[in-house]
This record gives structure tokens, C-alpha cells and sequence, in this order.
């Protein structure tokens, strides 16, 4: 791992340590300021969302940015990975009392059912391409909002018991359901920290700048410029899609479990059609193919809507402005030209004629 | 019997999302793009009408036009200020500056007309038909909803078959460039094509609101999405397969609700669409185009 970053162009390894640095600055920053009380009780409680939102745009950028495919069901992976991960920490709840530990193996397991989930869903959806993939995904996220929403699964003495549509579960009296249907999940112990969503933001990151600067990355990236080209000189274009289509869902998986963990209800409802919007309007604000920038973005935009709040009932609608604003703007040439020249990483890279994406 | 009745308020259902579904599908023929907007033009239009019969007591009629009236100047503003200037951008940034258009539609109306839910005013006569002794019974609306998007259909041919408009239209979807060699407005076209789809989108507001007489800022997103996936079902881009996908997709939806689970009648729906897309990537009246290398 470690020669594939000595390897990296110059231009590349600027982007990829100094998003490293970046983050971990910002993390550093923030502590210290939250340690020292600097910083309100509305926002210390956003820290862990917007990690886990930061999470969701660095993994969808992989899918959009990367492989340049639309993928408007992203949430349906954030919900597979929440309800998976925080059941399997209730159940283990007494077996690991360290707390840490037991977020890590939640997130594991989200991200392991997500990944099942995003396999699955590969299969039959990446033999479509563009828009026909969008509208699909988009059916995939509203069909798993669906099922949680009439999913039933109990604990008890006698194990696992699970149902559809109505609770059968019949738990016997020290049983205990964990998922309540429309009721989502109830009486999670709130283990999310913001250590560990900076930690899962890190290895999002790890995973896919390493993914990206490899033979697989040039592979996603030659798919997305010409699709026929890359494939008529053998590149394995199912393989690639899936490969990153399961690595995104996998992320997603750990950023909905980290995101579950920190409330302490969550309900099938809360990752909707909306949501995957959201996380795709960090990629886009941010720019496809640059992380740095979807992490930009989630921060700014899920803190956006909080500092408005003194707009009220104007604050939606002033989002909805700003949203159609930035991307006139950033789809005009004059203001292009501009942002060009205020852009840290791209403008060495660019003199030295490396990769324009990482 | 009871089946027949599930068939009829299935083709009812169907026929506003055809009608829905023939916005998107004009739109994404001609402009290339997905307009996510245009769920929440439906509620707007819908707004227009419950004001103008609730409110300011005008006849039904007047109030039809005046919705499809703001319906159509909405649609040419949102086109003109919104979407007109990203032509040349990448999808993407068009897709997300239709889903600001959205949000801007359900706040904007969220300000205007508060989130309380308004009872929508019976604008097509009340009643029914009973036929076979009363086993059978459609309602007034539920005929007039077909009819409607019958009589739509027939006009839409006429007018992109027969119309120079139309041709003007047909000849944009095929090729923007060569059409404008040709001496064809393609920027006019596209602002007529916007105009027509909202203005059908306020017709199926009203009708989707006389049969599910609740409305809110959010009525028109589920609607626009299912619509938005009849399109694709049908094929997008084609108008015939707007109508097909719109009338077979509502009919899907009142049996998985009718014989399965309601609540997974949206799941059952959506994965039928997958397994359709599956056999059929172009949709079921699409045509698969052969890409250039």
C-alpha cells in the first residue's frame, strides 16, 4: 500500500496527502475547540451526521464522480447498513460492553449487509447504463425504504425471530423487538463519536483514493470517458461497476450505521428518495471525482440549513436558491474561469500536464 | 366484478400518470433531461384550481384553465430562468438544478399555502354509475379521468404528427443541430415543449386531486416519481409509451394493493419496473438505439 503512494504523481499525491491533511486538521481543530467549550450544543450534536454524511458523498463520488454512473438510491444503502448494524449491536450488546469496540463491529456488519445489498442490486442494474440506471436504483431505494417500513424483527430467549407486514414475531416475555416496523428501531445507545466518524471519514478516504490510484481506478475512469473504448481494449466493465458499486455501498453501510447510532430512534423513512438527493448534491456542489470537495460540501451543506434557522421558514427555500445558484454559476464560463484560479490541488497538476482526477 | 372495478380505478390512477408521464417524457425526448420539477408543477396546478373554486367561487371550468394557464407560464419561467442556460452542461448539473426547481416549487409553496392539508373542492360532478345492479361502480371522476387522458392522447398525436409545431418538435428529439440547420427555433421548441408538459401536469394535478382529494406542497413528488418511472416503463421519449406505461403502471399498483399488501404496493411496483428494465432496457415500446462507435 504504502509503494503505491511513493508511486503517486506529484500532482496526485498533493491532492491525496493534502486531503489527508485537511481532515485531520479539521478534526484536530475541532476537538480542541470542543474540548475548550467553544463550540454550541446545536453543532457538537452535528459533528457525527455530518461524518457520516461526509462518508455517504466520498463513497457516492466514487459511483458518480469516478465510474460516472447515476446513482440516485445511495440511501438504500445508508438504510441497509443502519438497521443491519444497529440491530447487531443491541444483540450485542451485553456480550461487548466496550462501547468502542462494539460500534466497530456494528459498522463492520452494516457495511457488510450493505455490500450484500449492493452485490445483489449489481447484478440485475449494471447491465443498464445512464438514465435507465437512475431511474433503477432510484425503484431499488424506494423498494428497501418499503420493506423496513413493514420489517418486524424480534429477540428472545429462544433466538431470532423475524416477520413481514404485521409483527408474528410472538417474543416471548423477556424478548425484546428490535425492529418495530414503521416504528424503525427504538433505544439505541447513542455509541456514535465523533472520533469515530472521523475515523470511518479516514478510512473512506484510504479505501478509495487507494482504489482510485489503481490498475481498477484508471479501469472505473476509462469506463466513464468512453465506455465502448476501454471495453473494446478488454476491460471487464461488469467487473469494474460492480467492484466499485460494492465498495460505494459497503462505505454507505458503515456511514449509515455510524449516522443510526447517534439518535436514538431511527425509522425506515429517514433514508428516502430525498436523502440519496442530498448526498448526490454534495458530489455534484462538490465536484465528481473530488473528494475533498464532496467533504467540502456535506460539512457546508448539512451546516447551511442549521445557520439559516434564523430565516425560518425562509431557510428551505433560500437552500432551493442557492442550490440553482451554484450550479448556474459553476456551469458558467466566466465564473469558471474565475473558481479555476482559486483551486489549491488542481493548478500545480495542471502545470505538470498529471491526472486531472483523482 | 370487484376485479373489473380494480381494473377500472387501475386505468383511472393510470391515466394521471400518463398524463404526468407525458411531460416527462416530451421533455426528456427533446431536452435530454430529467425534469424532477415537474411533480411538484402538478401540485402547483392543483393549488391554482382549489383556490380559484374553493376560494373565489369560479366555475370548475375557469378554474381547469387558470391552473393550466399558471401551470404553462410556470413551465416556460423555470425553463427560461433555470434550465435554458445550462444547455451545453453536463446532465448532471442539470438533474440537480431541477431537483433546486423542486425544492424551491414545495417551499415556495409551503410559504404560500402553509403544510396544513387542504380538502380538494369536488370539481367533477359527484356520483357514479351503477351498472350490473350496482356490482359494478364507476365514478363519475374515475370516467372522466380516462376520458380525459384519452382525448390528451388523441390531440398530442394530431399535433406532433399533423402540427408544424409538432414536426418542429419531432424534428429537435431526433437531432437538435441538424434541426436547427433546417431553420427550426430549437429554443422556441423547447419552451413550447416545457409549456405543453405543465400545462398537462396542472390537468392531471386536478384529476389526481379529485380522486385523492388531500393536498399538500408534497402531494406532487410521489406522483412525479411514479410517473417519472411509467415513462421509463413505457419507454422514454416515446409518447405512446407514456400512455402505455402510465395505464399498465396504475393498474399494477390498484392489484398489488387489491390482492398483495397495500403497504408494499410502492415495493411490488418498483420491482416490477426492474424486472421490465431487465428484459427490456429501452422500456416496453422503447426503441434501442445502436450506439456509434
Amino acid at each position: 500500500m504504502l509503494k503505491r503512494y511513493f508511486n503517486l504523481k506529484r500532482g496526485n499525491a498533493r491532492r491525496v496527502f493534502g486531503t489527508y491533511a485537511v481532515v485531520t486538521a479539521a478534526f484536530l481543530i475541532l476537538q480542541f475547540m470542543s474540548a475548550a467549550g467553544a463550540i454550541s450544543s446545536s453543532m457538537r450534536g452535528m459533528l457525527v451526521p455530518i461524518c457520516a454524511y461526509m462518508v455517504m458523498a466520498i463513497s457516492l463520488n466514487l459511483v458518480v464522480g469516478i465510474l460516472g454512473e447515476l446513482s440516485l438510491g445511495h440511501a438504500g444503502f445508508m438504510s441497509v447498513g443502519a438497521f443491519s448494524g444497529v440491530t447487531a449491536a443491541i444483540m450485542m450488546q451485553d456480550a461487548v460492553t466496550f462501547a468502542p469496540l462494539r460500534l466497530a463491529a456494528a459498522m463492520l456488519t452494516g457495511a457488510a449487509f450493505a455490500a450484500v445489498a449492493g452485490f445483489l442490486i449489481g447484478i440485475p442494474v449494471l447491465r443498464l447504463k445512464g438514465d435507465y440506471l437512475a431511474i433503477v436504483t432510484l425503484a431499488f431505494g424506494e423498494i428497501i425504504k418499503n420493506i423496513f417500513n413493514n420489517f418486524y424483527l424480534g429477540i428472545d430467549k429462544e433466538g431470532v425471530s423475524m416477520s413481514m407486514l404485521t409483527d408474528s414475531t410472538r417474543l416471548l416475555e423477556d424478548g425484546r423487538l428490535i425492529i418495530g416496523g414503521p416504528m424503525g428501531i427504538g433505544g439505541i445507545q447513542k455509541i456514535s463519536t465523533f472520533t469515530a466518524g472521523f475515523l470511518l471519514t479516514m478510512i473512506a478516504l484510504i479505501v478509495v483514493f487507494n482504489l482510485v490510484n489503481s490498475r481498477s481506478g484508471r479501469a472505473f475512469m476509462a469506463i466513464r470517458d468512453d465506455r465502448i473504448a476501454a471495453e473494446s481494449v478488454g476491460v471487464n466493465i461488469t467487473r469494474y461497476k460492480m467492484m466499485a458499486f460494492v465498495t460505494s455501498a459497503a462505505l454507505a453501510g458503515a456511514a449509515g450505521c455510524l449516522f443510526a447510532m447517534n439518535y436514538s430512534t431511527i425509522v425506515a423513512n429517514k433514508f428516502d428518495f430525498n436523502t440519496s438527493i442530498l448526498v448526490l448534491v454534495f458530489v455534484v456542489l462538490g465536484g465528481q471525482g473530488n473528494m475533498l470537495g464532496s467533504i467540502v460540501a456535506a460539512a457546508a451543506l448539512t451546516i447551511l440549513p442549521e445557520k439559516l434557522r434564523q430565516f425560518a421558514d425562509y431557510r428551505m427555500l433560500l437552500y432551493a436558491v442557492v442550490l440553482i445558484a451554484v450550479m448556474l454559476g459553476t456551469n458558467n464560463d466566466a465564473v469558471r474561469e474565475f473558481l479555476r484560479r482559486f483551486n489549491p490541488f488542481k493548478r500545480r497538476a495542471k502545470e505538470e500536464g498529471s491526472g486531472d482526477d483523482i | 366484478m370487484t376485479f373489473l372495478n380494480f381494473v377500472i380505478s387501475g386505468l383511472s390512477l393510470g391515466s394521471v400518470y400518463a398524463i404526468i408521464a407525458l411531460g416527462y417524457t416530451m421533455v426528456y425526448g427533446i431536452a435530454k433531461m430529467l425534469n424532477f420539477a415537474h411533480g411538484d408543477v402538478i401540485m402547483v396546478g392543483a393549488y391554482v384550481c382549489f383556490y380559484a373554486v374553493s376560494r373565489f367561487k369560479l366555475p370548475a371550468v375557469v378554474g381547469v384553465a387558470l391552473a393550466m394557464a399558471v401551470c404553462t407560464v410556470l413551465g416556460i419561467i423555470v425553463e427560461r430562468l433555470a434550465y435554458k442556460p445550462l444547455r451545453q452542461a453536463p446532465s448532471l448539473a442539470v438533474l440537480i438544478t431541477a431537483i433546486g426547481v423542486s425544492y424551491f416549487l414545495q417551499n415556495a409553496a409551503l410559504l404560500l399555502w402553509t403544510s396544513n392539508p387542504k380538502m380538494f373542492p369536488p370539481v367533477v360532478a359527484k356520483g357514479s354509475l351503477k351498472l350490473f345492479d350496482g356490482q359494478l361502480s364507476v365514478s363519475y371522476v374515475t370516467m372522466i379521468t380516462i376520458v380525459t387522458c384519452v382525448i390528451i392522447m388523441l390531440c398530442l398525436m394530431w399535433f406532433t404528427g399533423r402540427t408544424r409545431m409538432g414536426k418542429a418538435m419531432r424534428a429537435c428529439s431526433e437531432d437538435k443541430g441538424a434541426a436547427q440547420l433546417m431553420g427550426i427555433n430549437v429554443n422556441a421548441t423547447i419552451s413550447m415543449t416545457f409549456a405543453i408538459g405543465s400545462g398537462l401536469a396542472a390537468v392531471a394535478g386536478v384529476l389526481l386531486c379529485s380522486s385523492y382529494p388531500t393536498l399538500m406542497p408534497t402531494t406532487g413528488s410521489m406522483p412525479g416519481i411514479k410517473a417519472f418511472t411509467a415513462a421509463v416503463f413505457g419507454g422514454i421519449g416515446s409518447i405512446p409509451g407514456a400512455l402505455f406505461g402510465g395505464l399498465l403502471l396504475g393498474v399494477i399498483e390498484i392489484f398489488a394493493k387489491a390482492y398483495i399488501s397495500t403497504q408494499l404496493s410502492d415495493a411490488i411496483v418498483f420491482a416490477v419496473l426492474i424486472i421490465v428494465l431487465l428484459v427490456k432496457p429501452a422500456g416496453l415500446l422503447g426503441v434501442e438505439m445502436q450506439e456509434k462507435v
